[in-house]
């Protein structure tokens, strides 16, 4: 049996027919084909899937895509201005090699730019690395993501993002 | 040339942006029409007969496509899994071989093992008919355990493999080493274990196959490190699909770690089905399956004695290791703690006289392989415990007892007693600048400090060497190795001038993209917007060995050297021909060919476009075009080494070791990208701390059950596990390569196990604790603090 889905993704309206099964990270790789949000555990542990739902990080493979309806749904597809523009969190990512094999990052970042707001730009190292509980990264050794953050934080806030 | 984005310069990474914004294309990500998705039937027991498999009902369930079971491989006549490295045993006898089935006959010998593979029209579907599927198992008793694994009356594994023993490998000579001991001053003894870890990647496993019927190609997409040796393994030994019709694709990939060289089953089934099913055939490892089914890392259960004389110079060293294999042969697995371990258990010092025996035991557990720094980090592990152990008990700084036996710079080219000939390094300086990073002299102070605030807080070394850069191929060759271990590159220059570097290295985070692309801006001055890294594609690149040991800019990046080399030469010829000039007279200077002592110049654009458009060239001495390849075959390893200091604080109540901080001064050789190095640095950290103070992959003793079978029970090191590190270089080029590299991406894993530990027996030492096993977790820490507590009060 299928059940019919809307939502908005990254500024534009979609719709679709799932199982009531079907995950919002499955909807979004799967049924709308993108695929920047990744799966990296069945145990929703890792973060890789990280998007924003309403303005809130939400682990997208422990959500029903039927559970998002009619949401607000950003994903690491939906941040950047423009083509040629960064959002600053992505920015300070690249600057500060805080990305290896790429894997974690769409949920890295997502999760990261979350954490700034809820702390209202003003972050600590200690913050950084304890917020970033449920988000695995194997291979950078947080170092430079911690350092990425702690950079892009002022940078948002400049930027009034 | 040294330019802001030439060698030497911090160049953010090209390949960030489509990563930064979701247009990475991993193999999950492909879109291939009409696929259909693959899922596995794994086994739940460790060891066990199959009486009967019944698919007669998964059959019936709703989008499945097609099931495939061992039987249906065995009709088919497809080989099995290989193992491509030949390791003698002791008396000169290869080591055993038992077969490795693709999927299980008739007998299961892991939890994971493949008994079935279903096809169906969506994911879920395959999955829910694979609950359908009525295996008939005989349940039969299991060995997972190593220490017992040679034990009479163990259960076996495989009767190709009597004793469960597939060799007892030495080296050295063993009545010297003995005659050394019996005139040492002291003696230090050690019995350790190394544990068994899960590499996790993040990017779980994955593979996609397409067959074409028109022209009977097949195209495997899998998340491999070396798509060429999985598509010469595939064709040459186990589906006998000629290597001309197969095209292996690994497109981005999501780290590796050692876990993805090799060829496993589950992308085996999905190459050989494509062609059976007609559609193309997706499939990706869920978290669990990561756990069950890649190749497992270290495991090995140790003794191991050093002799010393009085004045505490190392007279000799013994080391008595048994190996884990689990249950099958994995591609490289007996290499690995032989060839990969032993021969480096000189580590950075001039002990004389080394002997090891290793002995290779199959147990009821997943294969073992290679994995992040592989038979390294547990070399440098037993000396480097062992080493700290001896300071200890002859009450000797351990930076002094390692000072003391550093083999000194004026030695090198250095020939060690286990084979290996260190061609460069300068050990003293290394630790000199670990010691003042970590600020050494005020450690005591920081001691009694935290002792006030009830915590015991202690520090440890580990001074690493390892060969890397693999590897020169008659040595590979001589010591049982099935390849060649050089590498290719291809440097193909368009009319326009830009250009494609086609490399047989493959990157899954190390950044080859931007590395490689900056030692062509250097030499050659294209801008590097221009320059493209090409990588990961059997079809495009000549063919290549792949990215593992740490090899990739020490013989990839050679390799693109002698590219660059030959297109400067070619590029002469040309701009001679166009200034009217002696091609002696031509030299290369930033980008341009140039006459000495004129004016007259020649962009290499310029002689690219004419050998494009040769209106006005000399065709009748070279041919047109602007395309050079190379093959690099290294003359030796490359030998990185460093030293890691780690500062730990212990509460004593709870067992819990904090790490407060960390510092690794390396000697890389020269050094292209510093950002790309740290990186790499820090995520070696991670992982070798990792294995000391949280990994440890546990099997039930008497069911043979996967415990640490997901991210719930496995644990990861996660960021606030940590403190942010402190990093120094010293270099040392390597003599022997033209870049003058060593190779960076497996150091911090090798190095930070040891020490981690020797600080945490540092700080438990006033206690009276001797001895804690890793992964140092709480319970074990705590455990040890019970055991020393009692046996104070004995
Ligand atoms: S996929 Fe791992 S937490 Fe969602
Ligand atoms: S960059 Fe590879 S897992 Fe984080």
């Amino acid at each position: 049996m299928t059940i019919s889905v809307a939502m908005t993704v990254n500024g534009k309206s979609v719709s679709g027919k799932v199982e009531a099964r079907t995950l919002l990270v499955q909807f979004l790789r799967e049924h709308l084909g993108m695929t920047g949000t990744h799966v990296g555990c069945d145990t929703s542990q890792c973060g890789a899937c990280v998007v924003h739902v309403d303005g809130q990080s939400v682990k997208s493979c422990t959500m029903l895509a039927v559970q998002a309806e009619g949401a607000k749904v950003t994903t690491i597809e939906g941040l950047a201005p423009s083509a040629d523009k960064l959002h600053p969190m992505q920015e300070a990512f690249r600057d500060n090699h805080a990305l290896q094999c790429g894997f974690c990052t769409p949920g890295m970042v997502m999760s990261a730019i979350d954490m700034v707001k809820r702390h209202n730009y003003q972050l600590d190292e200690a913050t950084v690395r304890r917020e970033l509980e449920g988000n695995l990264c194997r291979c950078t050794g947080y170092h430079n993501i911690v350092k990425a953050i702690l950079a892009a934080a002022p940078a948002m806030k400049s930027a009034g993002v | 040339m040294t330019s802001a984005t030439g060698i030497g310069a911090r160049v953010v990474r090209t390949e960030d942006k489509r990563f930064l914004t979701g247009t990475g294309r991993y193999v999950d990500d492909l879109p291939l029409a009409r696929a259909t998705y693959a899922y596995f039937l794994r086994s739940p027991h460790a060891h066990a007969k199959i009486k009967s498999i019944d698919i007669s009902a998964a059959e019936k369930s709703p989008g499945v496509v097609n099931i495939f079971t061992g039987k249906d491989l065995v009709d088919a006549k497809v080989g099995g899994l290989i193992c491509g490295w030949v390791v003698k045993d002791k008396n000169g006898e290869p080591h055993k071989s038992p077969p490795h089935p693709v999927m299980a006959v008739d007998t299961v010998r892991y939890v994971g093992d493949t008994v079935a593979m279903v096809v169906a029209n969506s994911y879920d579907e395959a999955k829910d008919a694979a609950e359908a599927i009525r295996v008939d198992y005989e349940v039969l008793p299991a060995i997972v355990d190593l220490a017992k694994a040679f034990d009479k009356g163990a259960p076996q594994v495989h009767a190709e493999a009597p004793g469960n023993l597939i060799y007892d490998w030495e080296i050295g000579v063993k009545a010297d080493v003995d005659a050394a001991f019996a005139k040492a001053a002291h003696v230090t003894k050690m019995d350790i274990v190394n544990n068994r870890l899960i590499p996790n990647a993040m990017e779980p496993r994955a593979a996609a196959a397409e067959y074409d019927k028109g022209t009977g190609n097949y195209t495997l997409w899998s998340t491999s490190q070396n798509p060429h040796v999985l598509r010469l393994i595939l064709s040459a030994f186990v589906l006998g699909i000629p290597e001309h019709k197969l095209r292996v694709i690994a497109p981005d990939v999501g780290g590796g770690f050692g876990s993805k060289i090799f060829c496993y089953a589950d992308e085996t089934m999905v190459c050989w089905a494509a062609s059976r099913v007609g559609r193309p055939i997706k499939w990706t490892a869920e978290r669990t399956e990561s756990f069950q089914t890649d190749c497992h890392g270290r495991d090995h259960v140790t003794h191991a004695e050093l002799a010393l004389d009085k004045d505490g110079k190392f007279l000799a060293l013994k080391v008595e290791t048994i190996a884990n294999m689990g249950a099958y042969l994995s591609t490289f697995s007996t290499a690995v703690p032989t060839y990969l371990y032993a021969t480096l258990l000189a580590g950075q010092y001039t002990t004389p006289l080394i002997y090891a025996n290793v002995k290779a035991a199959v147990t009821h557990t997943a294969p073992v392989d290679a994995y992040r720094g592989a038979g390294r980090p547990e070399a440098t592990f037993v000396i480097e415990t062992i080493v700290s152990k001896a300071a200890a008990e002859l009450k000797m700084d351990p930076a002094e007892l390692r000072r003391k036996n550093f083999i000194p710079a004026e030695a090198f080219p250095y020939q060690t007693p286990v084979a290996l000939q260190y061609d460069s390094g300068n050990y003293p300086p290394i630790i000199d600048e670990a010691m003042r990073i970590a600020d050494y002299a005020g450690f005591e102070a920081r001691r009694a400090e935290a002792k006030s605030r009830g915590k015991l807080r202690g520090i440890g070394f580990s001074s690493y060497i390892e060969a890397c850069g693999l590897a020169p191929s008659q040595v590979i060759g001589q010591l049982g190795g099935g390849v060649g271990q050089w590498e290719s590159a291809q440097i193909k220059f368009n009319p326009t001038g830009n250009v494609q570097v086609i490399t047989g290295s493959h990157s899954h985070g190390q950044g080859h993209e931007t590395t490689f692309a900056q030692l062509v801006h250097d030499r050659l001055g294209v801008p590097m917007d221009q320059i493209e890294v090409v990588h990961g594609d059997t079809s495009t690149t000549t063919f290549g060995m792949g990215t593992y040991g740490s090899r990739s800019l020490a013989v990839g990046g050679s390799a693109i050297m002698k590219a660059t080399d030959k297109i400067i030469a070619k590029g002469k010829k040309i701009a001679a021909h166009l200034m009217e000039a002696d091609v002696a007279d031509v030299v290369f200077e930033n980008g341009t060919f140039k006459v000495a002592g004129t004016d007259k110049a020649v962009p290499l654009a310029q002689a690219v476009f004419a050998a494009y458009v040769p209106h006005n060239y000399p065709l009748a001495e070279i041919e047109p075009g602007m395309d050079e390849n190379a093959f690099y075959d290294p003359a030796n390893f490359v030998y990185p080494a460093g030293t890691q200091i780690c500062e730990v604080e212990i509460d004593p109540e709870t067992g819990i070791v904090e790490v407060i901080a960390h510092t690794a001064v390396d000697d890389f050789g020269n050094i292209i990208n510093p950002m790309i190095v740290e990186g790499q640095v820090h995520g070696g950290i991670v992982q070798g701390v990792g294995q000391a103070l949280f990994e440890g992959a546990v099997y039930d003793k008497n069911t043979g059950q996967l415990l640490s079978g997901s991210f719930m029970d496995y644990t990861m090191p996660r960021a606030d596990n940590f403190p942010s590190f402190k990093l120094g270089y010293k270099v040392t080029p390597c003599p022997h390569n033209p870049l003058g590299v060593k190779g960076c991406g497996e150091a911090g894993a090798i190095a930070a196990p040891a020490a981690v530990m020797n600080a945490v027996h540092n700080a438990l030492a006033p206690i009276g604790v001797k001895h804690v096993e890793m992964p140092a977790t709480p319970l074990n820490v705590w455990q040890s603090i019970q055991g020393a507590q009692r046996a104070a009060a004995e």
